[in-house]
């Protein structure tokens, strides 16, 4: 089986959040990024381990610059067989799933994988496009998922709870908490990341349909109002006639 | 200009499609496009929230995103809508996405407020720690509003239902069973939600937690570590990577307040924190606070909210 596992950076989830060049850039200094923890903890791990029950090849793509070739080889590190960098950058979620879509079609993998979303645009959109670019089926926020033959096995998440679902191959599946659990790399898996191939391929030309165009930060909070347990009828009358909530 | 409203009838009307209605009303004339068997009485009483008309398609019964956005797409087709609202739903994040590339619209997700006058639209970024300002290039514009961003409003008028045949086609995802959730109120949809965390020692203790959710008619939730150790159920941990929710009021016992977590709450309009360390660093992030004892504040909580209730 060729699985195609999409790896984002994120910042480190420790970071301070703020914007420069009048509120139209994210402020990068001092900031650390990491593998989009939905793309390192579920997809990316949940793809390894079908490798290793099933035989295959695990292959991650990236659309980013050269700096994202930290968070690659991390990827790497962790068991994925090599690497693929789209060299642009993501402008929106179209143009990225448009570079993986047309990577992908040119290269036929049976399963592809994305992460819930990125935590730093929230977006969920980039697997729903690669499934309807190659026009896949999709099944969005699996939390579980089994491979037998050319069938998936699913759970996901749905609006009336968990649903279990079947499709065929090849799909589009992106990953949520429950796929599989965090693996940390060893000693062996950072050597072997150096010299694991890792292929740049130019961008294709795709229209930006949408752009961020400013960043704002959200009005900061007045102070908290402390109250002792001794006081649960006035934090009720609080929240009724001051927070207007209960 | 026609706005075309995606809602999700299947389970009734939920409150967030009330809001996707209330949202498309104050962009232009206001079109929903349903599926499912939903009765025709019910789905007529979105004419109340600004609906002129209601399509249905009936002959989709899942929320299977192929068909679903074969059918909004022919609703398009149909109505000449340029902008499509969602709720940013379950079912938004997978058909919404799709649609976009089908219609080449942008699409804008997470929208908390309606377009400014330049038609940008801010959304939540950064897990909430941050907005975004969207402008959109395209044509035509999809936005998936995040639910309890605006309220919904009466404006009194009717819809008509339609009976509408989108050409759906098959579903290649084949349904096999839905496991329903154990809670009365599912987290992401709930105004008020009481939430604890591994302050409170055990499994054993949440009756308190259930008690005063209860009281409140609120949903329960609970941090990361609480549902990692199994005390507590996993679709119940808030945060980061868990579920991002943006009640009316967030009570946390317990819970330290530690970034990832508040990542997924911050969005809250009033948080409450009861926490026996004066310094923990959800009372930065608080409205409310007591320096105290779960075990001890939360049954008194209960009482006050149960007498409130009694006499309002
Ligand atoms: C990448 C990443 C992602 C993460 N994602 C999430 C996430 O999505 N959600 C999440 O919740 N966490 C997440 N975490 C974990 C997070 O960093 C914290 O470890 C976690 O939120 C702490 O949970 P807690 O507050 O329940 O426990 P603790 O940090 O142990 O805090 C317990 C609190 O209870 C208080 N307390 C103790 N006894 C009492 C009492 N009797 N009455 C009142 N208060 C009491 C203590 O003072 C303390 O503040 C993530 C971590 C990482 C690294
Ligand atoms: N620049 C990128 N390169 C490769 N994959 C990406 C990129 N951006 C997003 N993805 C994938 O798409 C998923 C959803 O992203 P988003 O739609 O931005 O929330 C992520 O979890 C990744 O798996």
């Amino acid at each position: 089986m060729k699985i195609l596992v999409c790896i984002s950076k994120a910042p480190d989830t420790t970071s301070k959040i703020a914007f420069t060049d009048g509120n139209t850039k994210f402020d990068e200094n001092g900031v650390q990024y990491i593998v989009n923890p939905y793309d390192e903890w579920y997809a990316l791990v949940r793809a390894l381990e079908i490798k290793e029950t099933s035989g295959g090849q695990v292959t991650i793509i990236t659309v980013g610059s050269a700096a994202d070739e930290a968070i690659i080889r991390k990827a790497l590190a962790i068991g994925a067989d090599e690497a693929v960098r789209i060299d642009a950058d993501p402008k929106d979620a179209y143009y990225t799933a448009t570079q993986i879509a047309e990577y992908a079609k040119t290269n036929g993998f049976d399963l592809i994988l994305t992460g819930k979303e990125t935590i730093n645009y929230n977006g969920s959109q980039v697997a729903g496009m690669i499934a309807a670019s190659l026009d896949f089926p999709l099944v969005s926020l699996a939390s579980k998922l089994e491979v037998n033959g050319s069938t998936l096995t699913l759970e996901k998440e749905a609006t009336n709870g968990l649903q279990i679902v079947e499709v065929s191959l090849p799909a589009v599946v992106s990953c949520a908490k429950g796929m599989a659990e965090q693996r940390i790399p060893n000693m062996r898996g950072i050597m072997a990341a150096r010299t694991k191939p890792l292929t740049v391929i130019p961008a294709v030309a795709v229209e930006e349909m949408t752009s961020y165009v400013g960043y704002e930060m959200p009005a900061a909070k007045s102070a908290c109002k402390m109250l002792t347990a001794d006081q649960m009828d006035e934090l009720v009358s609080l929240l009724h006639n001051e927070a207007k909530v209960i | 200009m026609s706005v075309l409203v995606y809602i999700n009838s299947q389970n009734g009307l939920h409150k967030a499609a009330l809001e996707a209605v209330t949202y498309g009303k104050k962009l232009g004339e206001v079109t929903v496009i349903t599926n499912g068997q939903a009765d025709a009485s019910l789905l007529a009483s979105l004419g109340a929230y600004g609906a002129s008309k209601v399509l249905v398609d009936r002959s989709v019964q899942s929320d299977d995103d192929q068909q679903l956005s074969n059918v909004i797409s022919a609703a398009v087709t149909a109505t000449g809508a340029t902008t499509i609202v969602f709720s940013h739903d379950l079912i938004a994040k997978a058909v919404a996405p799709r649609l976009s590339v089908k219609l080449k619209a942008g699409l804008v997700s997470g929208a908390i407020a309606l377009p400014a006058a330049d038609g940008t639209v801010k959304v939540n970024v950064f897990s909430g720690k941050a907005f975004g300002v969207v402008k959109v290039n395209s044509a035509s514009r999809i936005i998936s509003l995040l639910p309890n961003s605006i309220q919904p409003e009466e404006v009194g008028g009717t819809a008509t239902v339609e009976d509408f045949n989108g050409q759906a086609g098959e579903a290649k995802v084949t349904l096999k069973n839905t496991i329903k959730p154990e809670g009365d109120i599912p987290l992401p949809e709930a105004e008020l939600v009481v939430s604890a965390g591994r302050g409170l020692k055990g499994p054993e203790n949440w009756g308190m937690v259930e008690d005063l959710a209860k009281a409140l008619g609120a949903a329960t939730a609970c941090s990361r570590p609480v549902a990692d150790i199994g005390w507590r159920p996993h679709h119940e941990h808030v945060g980061q990577t868990g579920v991002a929710i943006r009640p009316n009021l967030y009570i946390a016992a317990g819970i330290s307040g530690a970034i990832q977590h508040l990542a997924g709450v911050n969005g809250s309009k009033v948080i409450v924190v009861i926490n026996t360390d004066a310094e923990a660093p959800f009372f930065k992030a608080a409205d409310y606070g007591i320096v105290g004892d779960a075990f001890e504040v939360l049954p008194k909580l209960t009482e006050a909210v149960k007498k409130f209730k009694a006499s309002h």
